[in-house]
Parts: structure tokens; sequence; C-alpha cells
């Protein structure tokens, strides 16, 4: 299926690789803000508003610099797979859409909802929106990923594409099969159960901890049965994505070494190392993505255009390779500082002593 | 009955006018909440402290709506002009993936700066602020070169319909770059700071517990505004002739100047497309041409020169321009008294600006100019390109996407931008509330520490 000169790593392929690193980014970092949203929306009981107080601090100072994650893909898609990105942006018009609107109300409502001064029903109405917006978000993002992946929205002819109707053309191929939505109720439990993880380390010692404890246990549950389910779904919708899936020895690795990262953050959760199970969480999150991309290598619009077809002139893929070079030298070590100030203890430094 | 390109050029339109103003904020408050800080370090005046938080906590709202509406944007080159992308994403993905890094850094150091204020050493807070405001400032000139691009497109050769010899650097440094990224850049700083300017103004001449704050926030203001907009004529002059060379018919439907031949200076009055006549305008016979060329006579192509299919709507692209430098004028012409002001008051005579009651009700006048005449601006930009997507290679009507009923998603982004317009006004004027611009707090408290005038306690400046 695959000839062997497809194989080769070339330019393409490098930056193809970027951008499921920053999507990668994008899913631990920005995924997890999404998730808090989700334990936003489902905070019961005497303990709910603590819960979202933790919430909104874990989220607070980072969560603009973690949505870039999302504007780099886009970027780096555009500039580097020119016609990919305007084939998607047409076809998926109408989810991609739905997911932008979620993207601002989401990203504005938790702001207003911050630097809202009164505690009042205003505030909470926003705490809504930013909630019901965290949820919605995540499942569009994966039911777009999903038909991509499923090659529901192939690269056709103009004729051809042209001569569809309105609903064959824009809405059936993520709307009317069930992988797509798979994927995105997948998206949505791994944001969800990587946010839980997340808090559990950001939580103090006590009942609140252990709600969030709770909480990446049922998430994770939840998730590996959605794993299954999507494979099944796969499995019945699409032979050949199945056996992207489930055939050749990496494949069956990335299963592997997914499934040992449950299993030990199933592990740490019930022996409460939580270190432990934050990194084991990121590390599924990183497996469930790179999986994906390895069953779409090499293509990059299945199921018959792959990344080297689509790519930008080779100068445009070295200089914006380049420009990722020098970016990463700025960024990583202010992210690296952005970091250890907010994992760091309160109070070193009070201003107003001055 | 619109049609879909009118549809995504309205909904491209709104989203680029209602992402700007975050854009150029983004851009100006940094630069008056470092300068406050630094003040703070400086004098270790505690109203200046208290200034940069606050300017901070505006900046965070305004920062946060601007990276919203900014992914909007990104996803919109695609889903409104996938043609556009598919030929130009290859040449011009350069400065996009340049900003999306500059912006990154803005969003780390806007993070540091809004939550370590007690995490880390003054200085390094100092300088995370100083990065707010240069990347902030870096991010916006790339984003302007890609436009730019549009403008003066180079870097590429078209041939048979497909892109071919790209030069992604060519395009990014292409011929129009330099004028337009100089002048958004002083029109950001200009807008920004005398809409700062007019609220604290508003606050001084209302009566306010708080003078010492609200006098240190305009002077502040007026300390990056008024150089701005003295600059920024200069820089609109540069800017004209760069049109003038590269896109004459956008500069004839700017000035208004219908039919080839010595050109004069046209104010007011709506042309008519059809006729080429104008109704209602003042003509300066001669001055266009003189003020390009320093000759009354000099031939300057007009509107006519090119068929009526490649011609930008004329009466939107002339108004627009009038706006523009109408308030542009009026905001130079009042720093030009402010800095004489200021000038004679270092020489012993007058009153300071902020005791002048009357260059009060002045700046708050203005206050809203700067963003008027940046919301002008890039009208003339944009429509005056049209039927143009890239000047002279794709026009925009082959660029649109081919989904329809794009009616709907217009609605869409209508209802949700007025939305969001409605509550950052009102957020930011229940944080503006809290600094005490009205000495009935209309249900808010202030929160500022009450001069000791008042309570009778411990002084607002700390030794």
């Amino acid at each position: 299926m695959i000839s062997p000169a497809e194989l080769t790593w070339t330019l393409p392929h490098i930056v193809a690789g970027v951008m499921v690193l920053s999507l990668n980014a994008y899913v631990l970092l920005g995924g997890a803000d999404f998730g808090g949203g989700v334990w936003d929306f489902f905070a019961r009981g005497d303990r709910k508003d603590e819960q979202r107080a933790l919430i909104a601090e874990a989220i607070g100072p980072i969560w603009e610099a973690n949505h870039v994650w999302l504007i780099l893909v886009v970027v780096l898609l555009f500039s580097c797979f020119p016609k990919a990105f305007a084939h998607l942006a047409t076809e998926l018009h109408v989810p991609l859409t739905i997911m932008l609107v979620g993207v601002v109300l989401r990203g504005s409502a938790f702001t207003f909802r911050t630097y809202d001064s009164k505690r009042d029903t205003v505030q909470r109405r926003w705490g809504r929106v930013f909630s019901i917006a965290s949820l919605l978000t995540p499942i569009v993002l994966g039911v777009c990923l999903g038909a991509i992946a499923a090659g529901a929205v192939p690269m056709r002819d103009p004729a051809t594409a042209a001569s569809l109707s309105f609903m064959d053309r824009f809405v059936h191929p993520w709307f009317a099969s069930p992988f797509p939505w798979a994927v995105g109720v997948l998206t949505l439990l791994l944001f969800a159960f990587l946010a839980a993880s997340y808090l559990t380390l950001e939580a103090p010692e006590g009942p609140l901890r252990e709600v969030f404890r709770r909480r990446a246990q049922q998430s994770q549950l939840a998730l590996l049965i959605t794993a299954a389910t999507t494979l099944v779904v796969a499995r019945a919708e699409d032979p050949r994505l199945f056996e992207g899936l489930t055939q050749g020895h990496t494949a069956l690795a990335m299963h592997a070494v997914t499934a040992c990262a449950a299993a030990a953050s199933l592990w740490a959760l019930a022996n409460r190392r939580f270190q432990i199970a934050r990194f084991a969480a990121a590390a599924q999150a990183t497996f469930i993505l790179w999986g994906w991309a390895w069953t779409q290598f090499p293509w990059l619009i299945p199921p018959d255009h792959t990344i080297t077809m689509l790519a930008a002139p080779r100068i445009t893929l070295q200089l914006i390779l380049s420009a990722l070079g020098v970016g990463t030298v700025i960024l990583l070590p202010s992210f690296v500082y952005l970091f250890r100030v907010f994992k760091r203890g309160e109070t070193v430094f009070d201003a107003d002593q001055g | 009955m619109m049609s879909d390109l009118m549809f995504a050029r309205s909904q491209m339109a709104m989203s680029l006018a209602f992402h700007i103003v975050f854009a150029v904020v983004g851009i100006g408050m940094p630069a008056l909440m470092v300068i406050a800080e630094w003040r703070w370090l400086r004098t270790r005046d505690a109203v200046m402290l208290e200034l940069a938080k606050r300017w901070a906590k505006g900046t965070a709202i305004l920062f946060a709506v601007g990276a919203v509406s900014g992914t909007v944007l990104s996803f919109e080159l695609g889903l409104l002009w996938p043609t556009f992308m598919e030929h130009a994403g290859a040449v011009i993905g350069m400065p996009f993936s340049l900003e999306g890094f500059a912006f990154f850094t803005e969003a780390i150091f806007l993070g540091i700066y809004l939550y370590a204020w007690k995490r880390i050493p003054p200085r390094a807070h100092l300088a995370a602020g100083v990065v707010v405001a240069f990347s902030g400032a870096l991010s916006g000139a790339f984003v302007v070169c890609a436009n730019a691009w549009m403008n003066a497109p180079a870097g590429f050769e078209m041939v048979n319909g497909q892109v071919t010899n790209v030069d992604p650097l060519a395009a990014m440094f292409n011929a129009a770059a330099p004028a337009q990224v100089v002048h958004m850049t002083l029109a950001a700083y200009a807008a920004t700071a005398f809409a700062v300017a007019g609220i604290h103004a508003f606050a001084l001449w209302r009566g306010t517990l708080h003078r010492a704050f609200h006098r240190a926030a305009l002077q502040i203001a007026l300390v990056i505004g008024l150089p701005a907009a003295l600059l920024q004529p200069l820089s609109g002059d540069w800017s004209a002739r760069d049109v003038a060379v590269r896109q004459p018919v956008k500069l004839a439907a700017m000035e208004g100047h219908l039919r080839t031949g010595p050109a004069a200076f046209v104010i007011g009055g709506w042309p008519n497309g059809q006729t080429l006549e104008h109704t209602g305008a003042i003509e300066i016979p001669g001055a266009l041409s003189f003020l390009l060329h320093g000759d009354p006579n000099a031939v300057i192509p007009g509107v006519d020169s090119v068929p009526a299919e490649d011609r930008p709507p004329l009466g939107i692209v002339h108004l627009a321009f009038q706006i523009m430098i109408g308030c542009g004028s009026v905001m130079a012409a009042l720093s030009l008294f402010g800095v004489y002001r200021w000038w004679q008051r270092r020489r012993g005579r007058g009153v300071p600006l902020p005791d002048d009651r009357r260059f009060l009700v002045a700046i708050m006048l203005t206050a809203p100019l700067g963003f008027i005449a940046l919301e002008a601006g890039w009208t003339v930009t944009e429509v005056g390109r049209q039927p143009w997507i890239v000047q002279g290679v794709m026009r925009t009507a082959e660029a649109v996407t081919p989904m329809p009923g794009l009616g709907v998603t217009f609605a869409l982004f209508t209802v949700l931008y007025i939305g969001l317009a409605v509550a950052v006004v009102f957020l930011l004027w229940r944080q503006i509330l809290k600094t005490g611009v009205t000495p009935v707090p209309l249900g808010v408290t202030s929160e500022l520490p009450l001069p000791s005038r008042v309570t009778g306690g411990s002084p607002i400046t700390k030794p």
C-alpha cells in the first residue's frame, strides 16, 4: 500500500512532525484547560465553589500561552501545506465555525469571569458560558480530526466537488457517520482526564484532592471504554482505517505503550502517587496522539493525498523551519520560566513593601 | 439580497474591525503600564504602582479578547478565502509564523506580568513588562507586513494560475511594508494613549478623590500619545506617496481624484462612480499634485485610468480617507498645543496640563478619534484595494469559498461580536469606576486607598 519512497523522511515530513508536536503541546496544555472547564461544569456538592476556584487558579496565568499552540498548528498548516488548509477550511467550514465560536466563548467568558469584580449572578453566568463552551469545543475538534482520519473529507476535483449537494459536501462527511463523533467524545474525555490528573497535584491535601482523584479515575475508565468503542466503530465503518490502527509492529507497539501508561495512571491514582499519575496521564495522551499520527502517515488528507504531495515549495519549508528553530530558542526558556514562576511557592517578593 | 461574496467580505471586515481594536490595545497598553512601573521603581510613588496594576488588569481583559478574535481571523483566512490561502499561504506564511512566536512571547510574559507581582524580583517583573510591550509591537509589525504584501505583492511568479519561484523573504520585506508598519505602529500608540488619556481627563474634570492617581495616568498617556499623534501626519504622507506609486487607483479613490490630470485636493463631497463627478466637494486646485510632486500641474492618474471593473467603491474609500485625516489632524493639532503648553510650563509659565480644564475637555472630546481614524484607515487600505485581494494578481471574487449560505455565519459572528463588545465595555466600565472616576461611586466602591486629605490617615504616597 505504501511505496518505500514515501517512507523516506523529507522536509515536509519534518514540518508535519512539528505540527503533531505542537498539537501534542496543545492537547497537554490547552486540552487540560478545556478539561478544567468540563470539571467546572460538573462541579457538584458542598465543595463546588472550592473546586471552581482551584480550576480557575490553575488555568489563570497560562491559558493564553497554551492557546497559542493551536494558532501555531493553523499557521504551519497554511504556510507549509496551503492546499490542505484551503481544502479543510472549505469542506469542514461548518464544524470549524462551531469550534471557533466555542474557542471565542471559552476564552472570553473565562477572562470576564476572572476580572469581573463583583461576585454576583453575572459572574455565575460567565462561568456557565465558560464551562459549556469547554464541553463543546473539544468534541467538535475531535469530530474534525476524526473525519479527516477516516478519509471522509477527500480532495476531489473541483467539478465533482461542485456537483455535490450542500448536505453531501459540507455536512454528511463529519456529521453522518459515528466514527468522527466517537473521536470527538474521546477527545473530550481525554481532556477531562488530563485536567483531573493535573488537578490532583494542584489541589491541597484533603477532600478537594480526593474529589479530583475520583474524577481522574472515572474519566480514565470512560476514556478506555470510549477508546475500545472507537476501535469497534472504525472496524465497522472503515476497514482500512481499522487496519491502520491495528496492524503493523509500530501500531501495536503504540497501543502497548498507551496501555502501559493507562495502567500506570490507574495504579498511581489508586496509591495516591500524584506526580506519577500526572506524568502517566500526559504520556497516555501523547501516545494516543502519536498513534493517530502514525496511523495516518504518510497521508495528510486521506485517502489519497500524502504529506509530500501537498507540501509548499522547499524554500518556504526551510525558512519556516529556521524560524521555528529561532523561535524555540526564545520560547523554550520563556516557558520554563513561566512554569517555574507559577509552580513555586507563593509570596516571595511583596511589591507593596518595596 | 446580498451575495455570498458580500457576506464573506462583510464578515471579514467585521472580524478585522473588531480584532484591530484589541490588537492595538495589546500594543499600546503594555507601553503605558511599563512606564508606570518604571516610575514606581524610580520614585517609589505608590500611585505609580497602583496605576501599573490597574492598567495591567485592563490589558488582561482586552488581550484575552484580542487572542480569541485573532484566532478567529487565522481560521477565517481559510474559511472565507481558501483560494487566496491556497496560493498565498506558502508566500506569506513567514510573517504569520513569526507573528505566532511574537504573540506567544507576549502571552507568556503577560501571564508572568499579571500574576507574578509577588513571585519574582521587581526588576524581573519590569523586564517581563518590557518584553510584553516589545513583542506586542513586533507581532503587529509582522501582521502588517503580510497585509502590505497584498498591496505590493512580491516574492513569487504566477505561471498558468500556479504560484512558482517563491521567495518568502522578498514577500515579507515587500515594498509597501516599511511605510505601513510605521503608520500602523504609531496609530496603535496614538489611539490607545488618547483613549486612556480621555478616561483619566474625564475623572479629573468631574472631580475625584484620587487626583494624584488620575493626574499621573494622564501624564503618562500624554507622554506616549502626543509624540505619536505628532509624527503620524508625516508617516501618513510617506504612506500616501507609497500608494501613489504602487496603487495609483487606490490613491485616486482616496483623494477623490476622478479624472487623470493635475489633481486638486478634494475635501468632503461624494463621488459619483458613473459620471465621475463630485457632489458637494470643496476643491483646492493643484494641491494634491503639489503635495505629491511639488508641482501643481503634475499629472496624476485618476480613477478613470482603469476600466470600471477594476475600480474600488469610490464613495466609501474617499469618505473613510477623509475621516482618517480629519481625526488625525485634530489629534495632531491638539498635540502641538499640548507640547507648546508643556514647553511653556517648563519655562515657568501657565498651569500644568492636568489642571487646565479646557485642555481636559479637549482631550475627552478627542479620546475616541484615534480608534475612529484606525478603523477608517483600515477601510481605506482594504476597500481601496478592491476588486483585488492581491493587488493586480487575484480578485476577491476568485478567492471566496464555494460554501453557500455565508449569510448564516455572518449573522452568527455579528451576534457574537456584538455580545463580546457589550461585555467588554461593561467590564471595563466597572474596572474604571473602581478607580473613582466619579465622586458619586454609582454603587461601586472605589478600591483605591483614599488620600490623606479625606481619611486623615496614612498618606497615599509612601516615602
